[in-house]
């Protein structure tokens, strides 16, 4: 309990952890599907305060993780090109390809831009017509909306330089794979709660009901997250396996009506191969057939593309939740953030960099991050 | 990147046809779409990602949220200088 005390509200953690202990009889395993999570519970070493039966499994939840090498390899094929302008979230730069990533196609003179809103990226189109602007559309449910806003106004404008990369995934269809595989230990999920601000919480019953698992919507902060264990640990004592919303500040049942409009008008569900993992039926979006002259895998011939992996990275195992990042032979050799060998060391919410950061030595805290006040 | 920020809505204009607000992230200003939340108001917080409001926030959360992010660092990740944190953690300057 020796960090409890930077916690911004250190009596109520202390509570939290209590009821957790004292409700807690055997081994549970719970999985969270947010990189974002991920990375506040290796930061604030909220799995260490826990008690030793109660194991956290970090899941696929990091969008930038997930994106298929063959969408990072077209991406910095389109991004070389001299008449491309190519924009992408600032997480994307040094997701390593078959053959390096944006970051060093910047450097060999490519025009790649990092953009904070996708709109900013059909502002650049609208600034250089005699340009192609590309943006590239990664992330989960939350980022998918402002993704579709671009497409939606380019049409709406007329902005015929203007194209989006898309490689979009949802989370059920993964809680959905992870369930089904052979060797399967997760027993309660929490779920994103920013994933569920935008989609609401229907589609978690079936799935609460069909795997007999809790699904607890949680938010990121570390006291939201001891929140929804704590829900999570009730649940799974009494036997239950409901969807319980542990974040209604920020999530309404029926989540984001204007949003999840926008995502049924641009997109259409597909499948999608999520990296190291492979494809999971139904787990993505594309561009609807009314959007599809602005897509940039049509726009530009990048066919013939021959992905290579690397050999020693378990990053997929990772994403699983079948390993943790330390378990990895090369993890903090020659993996690193510096030298990455998978996109879980790179992204902030990578599982491999968060223990970089914070749990590099043998497996256990450096120090815990201080909650401030 | 999937982080959300809270932040209070300063000034609700329209750009293309769409609603944008200038929002308040703890003293930095940035242009945000409304399309989402039409019901939303100048004096109001909410959750941005990305640069779009996706759920309204009452004040109190807003603040703490933002307080606690402050100290973590979290709203320099979010809105600082992508190309310079890339260059340092690939031990090399920022490409031109």
């Amino acid at each position: 309990m020796k960090y409890v005390e930077e916690f911004n509200d250190p009596e109520l953690a202390r509570r939290l952890l209590d009821d957790i202990a004292a409700t807690i009889t055997r081994p549970w395993a719970i999985m969270e599907v947010c990189g974002g999570q991920t990375h506040s519970i290796i930061r604030h070493g909220i799995d260490q305060l826990l008690p030793s039966q109660l194991e956290l499994i970090h899941g696929p939840g990091c969008p930038v993780c997930v994106t298929p090498l063959e969408t990072i390899d077209k991406a910095l094929a389109i991004a070389a090109r001299p008449e491309v302008i190519f924009c992408s979230f600032g997480d994307m730069l040094r997701v390593p390809g078959s053959h390096g990533d944006l970051f060093r196609v910047k450097s060999a003179g490519g025009d790649v831009r990092v953009v904070y809103s996708p709109l900013d990226a059909l502002e650049l189109a609208k600034a250089h017509p005699d340009r192609q602007v590309v943006f590239f559309g990664i992330g989960f449910e939350t980022t998918a909306p402002p993704n579709a806003m671009t497409v939606y106004q380019a049409k709406r404008l007329g902005i015929t330089n203007f194209s989006l990369l898309v490689s979009h995934v949802r989370v059920p269809p993964a809680i959905t794979a992870i369930m089904e595989s052979p060797g399967c230990r997760v027993q309660a999920f929490l779920a994103a709660g920013h994933v569920c601000s935008v989609m609401g919480t229907s589609e978690y019953p079936p799935l609460a009901e069909r795997f007999r698992v809790p699904i607890v919507v949680t938010g990121f902060e570390p006291l939201d997250i001891l929140e929804g264990i704590r829900r999570t640990v009730h649940q799974l004592e009494a036997g239950r396996a409901e969807v319980d919303n542990a974040y209604p500040r920020a999530v309404p049942a029926e989540g984001n009506p204007a949003a999840q409009a926008m995502l049924a008008d641009v997109f259409e569900v597909t499948d999608r191969a999520w990296r190291g993992i492979g494809v999971i039926r139904r787990s993505g979006w594309r561009l609807s057939e009314r959007y599809r002259a602005w897509d940039a895998e049509d726009r530009f011939d990048v066919g013939g593309i021959v992905t290579a992996e690397s050999a020693q990275c378990r990053s997929g195992e990772v994403l699983q939740g079948l390993v943790k990042p330390h378990e990895c032979a090369a993890f903090g050799t020659v993996c690193t953030p510096r030298t990455p060998l998978g996109a879980t060391m790179v992204s902030s919410e990578g599982a491999c960099a968060a223990y970089y950061l914070y749990r590099r030595l043998g497996g256990t805290s450096r120090e815990a991050e201080p909650v401030g006040r | 990147m999937c982080l959300a920020l809270p932040g209070k809505v300063l000034e609700i204009t329209e750009r293309d046809r769409t609603r944008m607000a200038k929002v308040d992230f703890g003293g930095v200003v940035k242009d945000v779409c409304l399309a989402y939340l039409p019901e939303i108001a100048v004096g109001d917080y909410t959750i941005v990602h990305v640069g779009f409001a996706i759920q309204k926030l009452d004040e109190a959360s807003a603040v703490e949220t933002l307080k606690l992010f402050e100290a973590l660092g979290m709203m320099d990740q979010e809105l600082g200088d992508p190309w310079g944190r890339a260059a340092a953690d690939a031990g090399q300057v920022p490409p031109a």
